[in-house]
């Protein structure tokens, strides 16, 4: 892009190690809230050489699961207010959770209170799935997500 | 007949597999189920881009895959309508495009395409007579065509006037009315005072008049045309009402009026309610369950109510997208479309 970019000066945070996991508490045929982490905490942000993790756009808190309903909502936190990669980051938690989850988990994807200036536009769109099916259909869309997803093994 | 009375219970008939990714739409012949002999027809439509045109064998009473539509839509097929002849299937999709096909009973060809829209085409729907189209697109417009001679089909207008993606579109049952619902929350009327095809935004149904506070996903009516049930993001059926008679007569646009809301049956955004010939409202939604409605007939002074018939939960291992009543008298068999992938057919039965 030519563009200038979004926010020029994120605080980036060091890498944290991976987090030792205690006895599985969940059911066996669960997902548990930092297995859910640990598939999205290496997306790389769309705009910086940097993981969500890094940018302290996603921690272990921005997870949470609801094993009765098979229901997860992640939040996340744009760097700025104005951040208009918000949908971007939310497509590329949706497109990784699609490939890594079975079937029939619910995710919800929002920003976090407070933490973007169209808070509601934002939440909307990231939860309309038919917006969300075609945004990924869109061939440039899906060429950012992946680059996102899969940077990892570039 | 009263069916609160009753106990009745949703039969599954049957699952059909075979679309390859989430399945957004189903839609019935509307001959072919209604007539004598005739076996129902089936089409469905989904995420891997193709259409399946299923059809109940009048032997062994089974569903089977007749024919698929492919190699024409490059992406996701949303909607899909038939002509009220049943001999064309419109199909609308997100690579912009709307294809008309032609059933030649044992085969389909697409015979025309409908282009204009900017970007994806969510719904498309046939007016009562079969002389025109209506589509809808994330472009945030409404376009009418007219059925030409030959295959042609001609851009009557296109009404703008929603703030937000297009979600569906519905004409009226037996009147050139048409309506759209909308990301932006709305509903719209649109119809053309003088007949002369100048449609107009006639009336707006908003959060202001009773209406919905979120994406406003499907709008089905009643058979007599004077009850109209939508349903929402923000959880809700709301039944809306108008002096049928009055529009008939030609007097003038008479508005519709909210008469009730559904609220407390689904926990997650409802896709897709349908109003049976027989007034049974079933709603489909993303919480993976069905759910069945009917008038109360309390006569109270608030105006009618509608009692919870039926609910089928777990009726899809994931979102149910679409819920459609057969056109046959009798029978009453639902069809239902799930990102599960599977098209269900149901029937709805006394239980032993």
């Amino acid at each position: 892009m030519t563009l200038g970019l979004i926010n020029a000066n994120p605080v980036v945070q060091a890498k944290k190690e991976r987090l030792v996991r205690r006895e599985d508490q969940y059911r066996d045929d669960g997902v548990d809230p930092l297995e859910i982490y640990e598939y999205v905490r290496d997306i790389r942000d769309p705009e910086h050489p940097y993981t969500l993790e890094q940018l302290s756009v996603l921690s272990e808190e921005s997870v949470t699961v609801d094993e009765k309903l098979d229901r997860i909502l992640i939040m996340f936190t744009p760097t700025i207010q104005h951040c208009s990669m918000a949908n971007i980051i939310g497509l590329c938690l949706r497109a990784k959770l699609k490939e890594c989850l079975p079937l029939h988990y619910k995710v919800d994807i929002r920003v976090s209170p407070g933490s973007h200036a169209d808070e509601v536009s934002v939440n909307k769109q990231l939860n309309d799935k038919e917006r969300v099916a075609a945004a990924l259909e869109n061939p440039n869309l899906r060429q950012l997500v992946d680059e996102c997803i899969y940077s990892a093994e570039i | 007949m009263d069916l609160m009375e009753k106990n009745l219970e949703l039969v599954e008939i049957q699952k059909l597999e075979g679309h390859t990714d989430r399945v957004w739409s189903v839609a019935w012949n509307p001959v072919s189920s209604q007539a004598d002999g005739v076996s129902p027809i089936l089409a469905s439509c989904s995420g891997d881009n193709t259409v399946r045109i299923w059809e109940q064998s009048s032997l062994s009473r089974s569903w089977t895959c007749k024919t698929v539509l492919e190699e024409t839509h490059t992406r996701t097929v949303r909607s899909c309508a038939w002509s009220p002849s049943g001999q064309l299937l419109a199909t609308a999709s997100f690579d912009g495009t709307t294809g008309i096909w032609k059933n030649y009973g044992s085969e389909f060809d697409c015979i025309s395409t409908l282009e204009g829209h900017e970007n994806e085409v969510k719904s498309v729907s046939w007016n009562a007579s079969g002389s025109h189209l209506a589509t809808c697109s994330r472009d945030k417009s409404v376009w009418i065509w007219e059925v030409l001679e030959g295959n042609e089909y001609d851009c009557a207008a296109v009404l703008t006037g929603h703030t937000q993606d297009v979600k569906m579109v519905q004409w009226h049952p037996t009147m050139d009315v048409l309506f759209s619902c909308s990301y932006d929350n709305t509903i719209k009327v649109w119809w053309s005072e003088d007949d002369d095809g100048e449609y107009q935004c006639v009336q707006t149904l908003g959060e202001s008049n009773n209406g919905h506070s979120s994406t406003v996903w499907s709008i089905s009516f009643n058979a007599a045309g004077d009850k109209m049930v939508t349903c929402s993001d923000d959880l809700t059926l709301k039944i809306w009402g108008t002096d049928i008679a009055r529009m008939q007569s030609g007097e003038d646009y008479a508005p519709w009026i909210h008469l009730c809301t559904l609220s407390g049956y689904h926990d997650r955004t409802i896709y897709s309610a349908h109003w049976s010939r027989d007034d049974i409202i079933a709603s489909g939604a993303g919480d993976n369950a069905i759910r069945l409605f009917v008038d109360s007939k309390d006569d109270s002074v608030d105006g009618p109510s509608y009692n919870l018939l039926l609910k089928k939960n777990k009726a899809h291992e994931n979102d149910v997208n679409s819920v459609q009543w057969s056109p046959g008298e009798g029978n009453r068999l639902l069809a239902s479309a799930s990102d599960d992938g599977m098209v269900k057919i149901w029937q709805l039965a006394t239980k032993p």
